[in-house]
């Protein structure tokens, strides 16, 4: 092996490289974790509902990461879903349109969720029916613990959902 | 004069003045479209001053910031609407002597060798600029602001991987909010301020080792330029400018008193609302026709999505993509065509961009989107065509 010849200077250069390599790392990771979302905006990850206040034929809107999300406990005059239900008879999902994002809002005389946007409408089992939304309603992550609903937390209900492709 | 020896002494100032003023030339055989750089720099100017009368009374917070806007600045302050008024309308002109600048470069081939560093830095301060305005476009908090900054955040989660998770950091929350608000404060007040000065140091720098181009895109030595070909900078470059200038602050002043409304959009003096969205949301014009790219795309958001960002980069690739040996566009009657047929399609798209994307318009984003594409993937074939004519005499 040929001997590489390292003058002093070089190594102290090499060693303060290196040094100064680990400073700017450091002021780095520094400056990318300032900008994580703050505690009390972590605090607001999940969200716990209790769904047994909800009364049949009512919906009820929780409010999970600036996220609208709509629970609704369905009477058997909706329409009923075999796969995308929570507990029988409620439906839970995110209340923003998969077209472009809007807020659609229940209409309790058709029972049928209605975009303003651009006239997209979804079933009772958050299912699109008409128009242009491409997708149904998201079912965001939850967890039954007894009546409550956690909201953000992937349960087995959740999990077994999601492996069926039925969430997004 | 006595000061100036003695700053001399000191600073070398008169050798300074010689090299970047009165023994820079220019080449006569210019037209007006030359006198845009000192436009953007002016209106560079109107933006900082009147963004600091601005920051005096604006409260960055979710809170505060659309009332210390709307009420403060607008009815409160004295003349507050002026400077609000003047900030708005300069950021969309500084836009609009932008594109002239820029398409001017393109049409006459400035970004060709010797010019290369000039193009990519001025393309830097291009994408620069138009962080600025979007980082800005929130500050007001108005359902605008908001809803722009909420859609163009999303867009960060289709990145594979780590999309999702980039989102939620580059908004330090899980919508946009307060958080969101600040930090695009600093970014727009502080952080890309900052660099656009930099680097339009190093672009005024750049351009001055090889000299401006000109209309016949043939170079100019110094010495040509010295005697008879070109003029000093300054005073005589700029005496001309100075005219021009005039001209066009009546234009723009014109515009802050009378015309403002057309950078004030309505729907922006609600307040930001995250459980409501606007009908219909689009974005300033000068980004129209990048997201009518975007939008172009309608039957694939991933491919509209490829296709956004390479459109807003892929023109700083020209001096790679276009390597004709002929510079001017005055000598090259086939690139003079596909050059008004990619203008006409950028004033196509960004039309387009403020429609609904539904029906006929979607096919025809889609296909002024792939015209906006066919200019630059044709440069390179006509270059080889052009070698092959100067190769053979022309």
């Amino acid at each position: 092996m040929a001997e590489e010849k390292v003058s002093r200077r070089d190594f102290l250069l090499y060693a303060m490289g290196a040094w100064a390599a680990v400073g700017v790392g450091g002021v780095l990771y520094g400056m990318y974790k300032t900008w994580e979302p703050l505690p009390e905006v972590k605090a607001q990850a999940t969200v716990t509902f209790d769904i047994s206040t909800v009364q049949p034929g009512e919906i009820k809107v929780a409010n999970w990461r600036g996220k609208p999300v709509f629970i609704l406990r369905r009477t058997p005059d909706m329409t009923q879903c075999k796969d995308r239900s929570i507990k029988d008879e409620y439906t839970v999902v995110l209340g923003i349109c998969t077209h472009l994002g809007c807020i659609p809002n229940w209409e309790a005389d058709k029972k049928i969720w209605h975009c303003p946007c651009h006239g997209g409408e979804y079933d009772a089992c958050g299912k699109n029916i008409f128009g242009p939304p491409p997708r149904p309603l998201d079912v965001p992550p939850f967890k039954i613990e007894g009546n409550n609903i956690v909201l953000g937390e992937e349960g087995p209900e959740y999990k077994q959902m999601k492996e069926k492709g039925l969430t997004a | 004069m006595k000061f100036m020896d003695w700053l001399d002494e000191r600073l070398a100032v008169r050798q300074l003045i010689k090299v970047m003023l009165t023994e820079y030339y220019v080449p006569k055989n210019i037209n007006f479209l030359w006198s845009f750089g000192v436009l953007v720099m002016l209106v560079f100017a109107i933006l900082v001053v009147s963004g600091i009368f601005v920051l005096m009374y604006y409260k960055p917070d979710a809170n505060l910031a659309f009332d210390s806007v709307n009420k403060t600045i607008m009815m409160d302050v004295e003349y507050g609407w002026l400077f609000r008024h003047t900030h708005a309308v300069g950021a969309s002109i500084m836009f609009l002597v932008l594109f002239v600048h820029m398409a001017r470069g393109i049409y006459y081939g400035s970004f060709k060798a010797p010019r290369e560093i000039v193009w990519i830095t001025g393309y830097i301060l291009f994408v620069l600029m138009s962080a600025t305005a979007f980082t800005g476009y929130l500050l007001p908090w108005g359902q605008m602001s908001y809803w722009a900054a909420q859609t163009i955040t999303t867009l960060f989660e289709k990145i594979p991987f780590i999309g999702p998770d980039l989102v939620i950091w580059i908004r330090g929350n899980y919508i946009v909010e307060d958080a969101t608000l600040t930090r695009f404060f600093a970014l727009h007040v502080v952080f890309l301020p900052l660099l656009l000065i930099v680097f339009t140091a190093i672009h005024l720098y750049a351009v001055r080792i090889p000299g401006s181009n000109n209309e016949d895109g043939i170079e100019l030595t110094k010495e040509e330029k010295k005697h008879g070909k070109g003029i000093p900078f300054w005073p005589v470059f700029m005496a001309k400018e100075f005219f021009v200038m005039s001209v066009f602050l009546i234009f723009f002043f014109y515009l802050v008193f009378y015309q403002y409304k057309f950078a004030m959009d309505p729907i922006n003096f609600t307040p930001a609302n995250y459980l409501q969205t606007p009908t219909h949301i689009y974005p300033e014009w000068y980004f129209l026709a990048f997201y009518e790219v975007l939008r172009g795309f309608f039957f694939s958001q991933n491919l509209g999505l490829i296709a956004f960002v390479l459109s807003m980069f892929i023109a700083a690739f020209l001096p790679w993509l276009d390597t004709s040996p002929i510079k001017s566009g005055k000598y090259r009657p086939i690139y003079k065509i596909l050059f008004w047929i990619f203008i006409a399609d950028f004033v196509f798209l960004t039309i387009l961009g403020k429609l609904p994307p539904t029906g006929l318009y979607a096919w025809l984003g889609f296909a002024g989107s792939l015209v906006f594409f066919a200019f630059f993937l044709a440069l390179p074939i006509l270059s080889k065509i052009e070698k092959k004519k100067v190769a053979g005499g022309r």
